[in-house]
């Protein structure tokens, strides 16, 4: 059985088609990208596929470890472990990062019936993954997101799917925003992440990162349909010609199978 | 979207969990309001003289009002007319006469308390908390007494110290809130049945937080207890109040009033958690919370203190207000205000500057969910004479959904031109995005939107005592239960 199998899956938003007909599979084990210009739908895939409700399914089916994925509620999503990070954090004022990060593995522990962590357990363990994620400390006693620079957030999103080690990892931009050593950073605690019991879904729009983050699958999204997929060459090819190419093959091409 | 309907439906048809009454025998004067009852509320505890010419001179002031119609009409809230004649004045518990320690109170007000989760039992020592519970009128026991004797603090029954303390109450009684102060304040000096009296003296700070809990159990009546907290030079009081009343149809009137005297280098801390029965989802029901709450900070360096968490109550019309009179006396308001269904709040505070060097601190959160109406109603007025006064000012507010209401009236009166004034307010909704956000990292909806509201309120909880801010955050979530569609 697959992780993730995404069926004929068309989307509404705000009575716009964004999606219109997508079939991707990923496996366990699996890193897939997907590039594709502005607007083209990467974040109305990814937030689909994270629950959100402002978004309305009008056709296909999303298994997620062989579950229904489209009838759960966002948090069950989380719970069964979907993971999304986010290509706009939000702030939380008055939560400290510490206390949310604690909440939110224990509310998804209990989800799967095991104990929840007290301080004492969890605060070795954050601690561990701070250091991966070469994030000043000071910033955890912080509200979440509060006055975090671009890049802080976006580090801190890799820091919570560290925490929450989630089955099905989506990265919306991760690296956008990012400085070179960040980037760095970030890449490494992604690969630290890759493991054959976690599939990833990496939304990009640089080949750069893909240096570091070397996917199994390139899939390049046009207007709602996923136009080309290939090997991790295919990064470096629209890197070169950018999607001018691909744009007048959309139609014509089969999308490689997955 | 339809699943989290169904739980939000399941949500929000919990109820109030505080909402049960007690069978006890009680003893109540005569529906209704003149000379007479006031005589017979003074005579049934056998007061001096001087408390029923008070009384008297207040009633006669409050009639004077109430037959020109100066009720108070300015604030944001509506309401029927009340009947001030189809009111029970006072209600008390039966009791066996000479009620030694609270062995011998009545055990069905007992288990309300414990039912409640109040301290009263010696063996909750532990807490650090001593209680003064006042049941409909009167006030039931007072734990801790012997202790607090040891270093002179006084913690009793207002009724008890007009008779053993008589010379204090004359003194402090109305020294801060006269009963010409406003209609509602009148009412109470004429009615008032019990409430709760501090004294610490010079240089005593008080180990134990201090703590009443006030419950109105009787149909039909009205609560008026009287708080007068006073804290002589270079003394430390902290005091916690804390109110429930039961499930009723009719509106309840309650009129308090409290004073507080803060001496030279004296510091008191006023906390209270208000949680009267807010009304049904139709706002059917409820407690009229019309309270008049004033500090004086009598000495030089004095502090006053006041952390409300406002959650209950159909109408809460309220503005605990410091009078800054010493130089370098300092003055504190921590509000969070929720109104959700039907529930209205106009509250605020009052910060006067009458010395030199005083500063007031003012940080107000409203939360408006349903149809909730919150209002914040805050004076700072600077004196002439106030040279060199600061204030700072905060007031935010919170909407949760589309069809409640939040609205900031702050007045400034600046009489010195070298006062220094900083005013900073905003206006947020709980986002999509926010609970999305925390929907995304597992969180329910309902836990989401208290986590929300918690960090917006974290300013005002991080003021109350740590017991109390845990008990707060969990009455936020209960209050805002099922508020989110
Ligand atoms: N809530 C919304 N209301 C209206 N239109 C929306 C909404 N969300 C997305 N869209 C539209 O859907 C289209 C796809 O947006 P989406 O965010 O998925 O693009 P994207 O591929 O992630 O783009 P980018 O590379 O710029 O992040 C855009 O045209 C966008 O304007
Ligand atoms: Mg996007």
């Amino acid at each position: 059985m697959s992780l993730l199998e995404i069926k004929n899956l068309r989307v509404r938003v705000a009575g716009h088609e964004i999606l219109k007909g997508i079939d991707l599979t990923i496996d366990s084990g699996e890193v897939h990208s997907i590039m594709g210009p502005n607007g083209s739908g990467k974040s109305t895939l990814a937030q689909v596929l994270a629950r959100r409700e402002t978004y309305q399914v009008i056709d296909g089916e999303v298994l997620f470890n062989g579950k229904d994925l489209l009838a759960m509620k966002p948090e069950e999503a989380a719970c069964e472990g979907v993971f999304m990070a986010f290509q706009y954090p939000v702030e939380i004022p008055g939560i400290s990062n510490t206390y949310f990060m604690r909440s939110a593995l224990n509310a998804m522990r209990k989800y799967r019936n095991q104990d929840e962590m007290d301080a004492m357990d969890f605060l070795p363990m954050f601690r561990e993954k701070v250091k991966l994620l070469e994030m000043d400390e000071k910033l955890m006693s912080r509200s979440v997101n509060e006055g975090f620079s671009g890049g802080e957030k976006k580090r801190n999103e890799i820091l919570q799917m560290a925490v929450l080690e989630p089955k099905l990892a989506i990265l919306d931009e991760t690296d956008s925003g990012l400085d070179i050593d960040a980037l760095r950073i970030v890449a490494k605690g992604v690969n630290a992440m890759r493991s054959k019991d976690r599939g990833m879904l990496v939304v990009t729009h640089y080949q750069r990162l893909l240096n570091y983050i070397v996917p199994d699958r390139v899939h390049v999204l046009v207007d709602g349909r996923i136009a080309r997929s290939g090997g991790s060459e295919l990064a470096l090819e629209l890197e070169e010609k950018g999607y001018g190419w691909i744009d007048g093959e959309a139609q014509a091409t089969v999308p490689a199978s997955t | 979207m339809s699943t989290n309907v169904n739980t939000i439906r399941e949500l929000a048809e919990r109820d109030y969990k505080w909402g049960f009454v007690t069978a006890v025998e009680e003893e109540r004067v005569p529906r209704g309001l003149n000379e007479d009852i006031i005589r017979l509320i003074s005579a049934k505890k056998r007061e001096p003289q001087f408390m029923l010419e008070w009384r008297l001179k207040a009633f006669q002031y409050w009639a004077s009002l109430e037959a020109s119609q100066a009720e108070p009409k300015w604030a944001n809230i509506k309401y029927a007319p009340i009947d001030y004649q189809d009111i029970v004045y006072y209600s008390a518990p039966k009791k066996k006469p000479g009620l030694q320690s609270l062995d011998e109170l009545d055990p069905e007000i007992l288990r309300t308390y414990e039912k409640l989760g109040i301290p009263l039992a010696e063996q909750k020592m532990l807490a650090g908390v001593a209680v003064d519970a006042v049941f409909d009128s009167v006030s039931v026991a007072t734990t801790f007494k012997e202790k607090l004797a040891e270093l002179g603090v006084i913690f009793c029954p207002f009724s008890e110290a007009v008779e053993k303390y008589p010379e204090l109450v004359k003194r402090y009684l109305g020294s801060v809130v006269p009963y010409t102060d406003n209609f509602f304040a009148a009412l109470n000096a004429a009615v008032f049945s019990d409430g709760s009296f501090v004294y610490v003296p010079e240089g005593v700070r008080c180990p134990l937080e201090l703590s009443t809990y006030f419950r109105i159990n009787a149909a039909e009546t009205g609560q008026f207890e009287r708080t007068l907290i006073v804290a002589d030079r270079g003394a430390y009081v902290s005091y916690l109040e804390g109110c429930t009343a039961p499930i009723r149809d009719e509106n309840q009137l309650h009129a308090a009033v409290v004073e507080l005297v803060a001496l030279d280098d004296a510091q008191i801390k006023y906390s209270t958690v208000q949680n009267w029965y807010p009304g049904d989802k139709q706002g059917r029901g409820g407690i009229y919370n019309f309270v008049t709450k004033r500090g004086k900070c009598a000495g030089v360096n004095s502090k006053i203190s006041w952390t409300q968490v406002e959650t209950g109550s159909a109408i809460t019309w309220k503005y605990p207000s410091c009078i800054l009179q010493g130089d370098n006396s300092a003055g504190e308001f921590y509000s969070v205000a929720l109104t959700n269904n039907y529930q209205q709040a106009d509250t605020g505070t009052k910060m006067i500057h009458l010395g030199k060097n005083t500063s007031s601190t003012v940080v107000s959160k409203g939360i408006s969910a349903g149809h909730g109406q919150n209002t914040y109603r805050g004076l700072v007025k600077i004196l002439k004479g106030a040279s060199r006064a600061r204030n700072y000012t905060q007031c935010d507010s919170l909407l949760i959904g589309d069809q409640c209401g939040a609205h900031t009236f702050p007045y400034i009166e600046v009489k010195n031109a070298s006062a220094r004034m900083e005013h900073e307010a905003s206006t947020s909704k709980i986002g999509e995005d926010q609970l999305f956000y925390l929907q995304q990292r597992g969180l329910k909806t309902e836990d989401a939107v208290s986590m929300i509201v918690n960090g917006f309120c974290k300013q005002v909880f991080r003021e109350l005592p740590m017991e109390f801010a845990v008990e707060a955050q969990k009455l936020l979530s209960v209050s805002l239960e099922g508020s989110v569609g």
